[in-house]
Parts: structure tokens; C-alpha cells; sequence
């Protein structure tokens, strides 16, 4: 009798450990799966565009992967399984092109956007410039990591520019992407952010205060491309391509991304 | 050289600041529940336990519930006009809770160690209970509250998820060497985060090693002369 409780336990453990590396096996047979890396001020709009798509080509499965530029990037370098980069700065894509990890033909420009700074609702302060930051109300100021997130970058330069970026250091609380920014401001735990014209429109929580000059930063511009190792070249450049079509770019203008 | 060295010392204060307010709260608690005997021993052994078992974000989670601007603790500080979240004390209390557990654990099974029969031989002797504590129990299990010290203020140095969820990312003031070492990693600055990494690592192996040779030096005087 021991020997039979062994065997079942033995057979008891080998099933949890088979089934689910079965499970996996089957699914995959089936549908062609994209991994698309974009950055996380996209989150909305390519939600819409994925499902759009899907319902151009069904058997398809998009996976968005979303993250601030440049840790997307990163993963990017270390080899992660991606097969579309989608980033808020043309850096991040040249870094990549430097090394030969896009397919370069694939690489568009796609669409443009707007700095703006924001105050949760029930804010006292009134619409103005960028140097309302200055304000003595503005404890804490929430802005992007300038080396990982382009949101962090572009706000460096528009305070560069204004010789103000010394002076409001001391109130400067670094994010992993934009979109913790917007959250911090809309529950209060930061007075103002900096964030893009497209993630405030997003919430009902935070209100525009000041929108930068476009010529305060440096262009703020989408490319997306194909990567190098991706094992669907086909429909990964069949997705690239939509994203550069009229459909998609109509889609982009609706949440208040610039034409390019 | 324009080596910014902030990281450094701000994981230094975080860590000791929050080892030493451990280190009281660890062993009374300890203490506490080494001589408590009553019908909620368990459950109050599981909550002391708890945020070793839980994920960091969960911790950090549920401390920023209670400090930021909607939470109980952060509506009362703010009568005071103190603002806890995004600054150095809220890394202090990120790193307490976490590293709470090992020190309570550790202290407890330290003292359960202590023979009763002694400590009950002092009490019948007239010893007044923080007599007990203090020159029986403590001096016995010192062994292994130093142990538990320096696990907690080795986790306590390491802390990272909770930490940036309650005191953010402020290079200067709140940017411990975790937090510099993901943010170098996610900026792709790859030097940087090796640096702040061989920095933590030697600092965490001399911690433990100079801790263990004081435990083996303990230990050779309680177990008396002649013997090691």
C-alpha cells in the first residue's frame, strides 16, 4: 500500500507541474501574438486602436506592453520578446537604430502632443504660464524621470527655458512614467504636474493650468517601428503600417494628439 | 568629482534611524508576547508577522492609504500643517514595518530560548519584572537579538518597493541607493547602478560579518571561561 500512495503522489505532483507547460503549448499553436511596447501616455488611444485592428484581422492577438520610454527601451536592449516599439521621443528609437535593433524601414513618425502643467480640481490656482510652478502653494511638484521618462525631459527643458528649473528643484518629485504623475496629482499627494495635453484631457480629476510653448521644448514627437528580432515580421509590419494610416491617425486626433 | 553621494547618506539615515526605532519595538513586542499566554496569542503573533509575508507594494499601498492626503493619519497630520508622504520619514516608516517582522520573529525566538526556570528564579527572588527583562532575559537572548538587529537593519537598507510608493523618487532627499539603482537601470545609465550596487553589497557584508563576529564573542562570554 505505501508503494501505491507513492506512485500517486509522485503522479499527483508530475500533473501540477505538466499541466499548466501543457496548457501553454496549446494556446500558442493557434493565433499569432504581437508584443507591442508603447509608451504609457498611449494607454487609451492604442486600447482603441488595438481592438479596431483585431477586427481587421481576427486571428491576431495584441499584447500592450505599456511603460515609460525608456524603460521600454531597456527592455528592448536586454532582449526582451518584443515585436512593435511604440515611444514618446525619437532618442529612444535612435539608440535602438544605433544598434541595429530595428527593422529601419519601418520606422514612422506618428503623431505629435503638448506639454501641460496640471493642478488636481479643487486647486486654487488660476490658468497661466509654466511659472505658476514658482507658486508658494506648489509643495510638490510631480514630473517625469528626465533619463527614463521623455515627459520628464521635455518639462526640464520648458524650465530651462524659463530659468526656472534651479529654483524648483528642491520641490521636483521624480515618476517612472507620466501617467504616475497624473495620478499623484489627481489624489492630491502632488499640488501640480507635468504631464501631456493628451493624459489631462484622459481625467476628470486634474485641470490644465499652463500649456508650454512648442518652442520652450524640443519637438514632441511618437515613432513607432518594428524590432529587429521579431519572430512576425509579417504582421508586425502589417501593424506598423496601420498605425501609419489614415484610419489610425484619425483615431489619434480624436484623443487630442497632433497631426504631424 | 561631481559624484552625487546623496543616495548614500540618505540610505544611511533611513536604515538607522529605522533599525533603532525597530530595535525598541521589536523586543518589547518580543517580550510582550513571550509571556503573554492568552486566546490571542496567535492572531496577534500573525499580525506582527504579516508584512514579512505580504509583497512590498501591498505594504506600500497600504501605507500610502494612511499617510496620503485622504488617509487617516495624513488628514491628521495635516491639522499641523505636516505633510508625511513623498518625504524622508515616510521611507522611515516604510522601512520600520517591513523590517519589523524580522526583528519581533527573531527577538521572540530568542527569548523562548531563555530557560524559564531562570527567569522564574529571579522572580521569586523579588526581581521586578523589568529586572527580569532587563538583566535576565535580555543579557541571554543577546545573542540573538544582535542577529535581529543586523537582519533589520539589512532589510531595512534594502527596502525599495514600499519606499518609493510613500516617499518617491527625490534625488537628495528621499532617493535611497535601491531607488538609484533602479532608476539608473531604467535610464539606461548601467555605470551608475553598478557603482550604487558594489556600494550596498559591501556595506550589507560588512554589517553581517561584524555582526557575526560580535555574536561569536557574545556567545563565548555567556557560555563562560574556557569555553568558545
Amino acid at each position: 500500500m505505501k508503494i501505491i500512495r507513492k506512485i500517486l503522489i509522485l503522479f499527483a505532483v508530475l500533473l501540477i507541474i505538466v499541466f499548466p507547460i501543457a496548457c501553454e503549448n496549446s494556446d500558442s499553436e493557434e493565433k499569432v501574438v504581437l508584443t507591442v511596447s508603447a509608451a504609457i501616455s498611449l494607454k487609451d488611444v492604442m486600447t482603441e486602436i488595438k481592438e479596431n485592428y483585431l477586427m481587421l484581422k481576427p486571428d491576431i492577438k495584441i499584447n500592450l506592453n505599456l511603460g515609460s520610454s525608456g524603460s521600454l527601451q531597456q527592455q528592448v536592449e536586454q532582449g526582451a520578446d518584443i515585436d512593435v516599439f511604440i515611444s514618446a521621443d525619437t532618442s529612444q528609437m535612435t539608440a535602438l537604430e544605433n544598434k541595429d535593433l530595428l527593422i529601419e524601414e519601418s520606422e514612422k513618425d506618428l503623431m505629435g502632443n503638448k506639454l501641460v502643467l496640471i493642478t488636481s480640481n479643487d486647486s486654487f490656482l488660476k490658468e497661466g504660464t509654466f511659472y505658476s510652478v514658482l507658486d508658494p502653494s506648489i509643495e510638490k511638484l510631480g514630473v517625469g524621470e528626465p533619463l527614463s521618462v521623455p515627459a520628464g525631459k521635455y518639462a526640464a527643458e520648458v524650465f530651462s527655458s524659463l530659468d526656472i528649473l534651479e529654483s524648483i528643484k528642491s520641490k521636483i518629485v521624480y515618476a517612472k512614467d507620466v501617467r504616475e504623475v497624473l495620478t499623484w496629482v489627481e489624489t492630491g499627494n502632488v499640488e501640480a504636474g507635468v504631464v501631456y495635453k493628451t493624459d489631462a484631457i484622459i481625467s476628470s480629476k486634474a485641470k490644465i493650468i499652463a500649456t508650454a510653448p512648442d518652442d520652450s521644448h524640443s519637438p514632441i514627437i511618437y515613432s513607432g517601428a518594428v524590432i529587429q528580432s521579431t519572430k512576425n515580421t509579417t504582421e508586425s509590419l502589417d501593424f506598423m503600417n496601420f498605425l501609419n494610416g489614415e484610419e489610425a491617425k484619425s483615431i489619434y486626433e480624436k484623443y487630442g494628439f497632433n497631426r504631424l | 568629482m561631481g559624484f552625487d553621494l546623496s543616495p548614500a547618506l540618505i540610505s544611511m539615515k533611513i536604515s538607522l534611524l529605522s533599525t533603532t526605532i525597530i530595535f525598541f519595538l521589536g523586543i518589547m513586542a518580543a517580550w510582550a508576547m513571550t509571556n503573554y499566554q492568552g486566546k490571542f496569542k496567535g492572531l496577534l503573533d500573525g499580525i506582527f508577522t504579516l508584512p514579512l509575508v505580504l509583497p512590498p507594494t501591498v505594504v506600500g499601498f497600504a501605507i500610502l492609504l494612511l499617510i496620503g492626503k485622504h488617509g487617516a493619519i495624513g488628514q491628521f497630520l495635516n491639522i499641523f500643517g505636516v505633510k508625511i508622504i513623498f518625504s524622508w520619514p515616510a521611507a522611515v516608516i516604510a522601512a520600520v514595518v517591513v523590517a519589523f517582522p524580522l526583528m519581533y520573529k527573531t527577538s521572540k525566538g530568542a527569548f523562548d530560548q531563555v530557560d524559564i526556570n531562570t527567569l522564574n528564579a529571579a522572580r521569586i527572588l523579588g526581581s521586578s519584572e523589568w529586572k527580569v527583562f532587563s538583566k535576565v532575559a535580555v543579557p541571554m537572548a543577546w545573542p540573538g537579538i544582535a542577529a535581529a538587529t543586523a537582519l533589520s537593519f539589512a532589510r531595512s537598507l534594502g527596502e525599495f518597493g514600499a519606499t518609493l510608493m510613500v516617499a518617491g523618487n527625490i534625488p537628495g532627499k528621499t532617493q535611497t541607493i535601491p531607488i538609484a539603482i533602479y532608476f539608473a537601470t531604467q535610464g539606461g545609465d548601467m555605470r551608475l547602478a553598478m557603482i550604487w550596487g558594489a556600494i550596498i553589497i559591501s556595506i550589507s557584508l560588512v554589517v553581517t560579518i561584524l555582526m557575526n563576529y560580535w555574536n561569536r564573542h557574545q556567545e563565548g562570554l555567556i557560555s563562560g571561561p574556557g569555553r568558545r
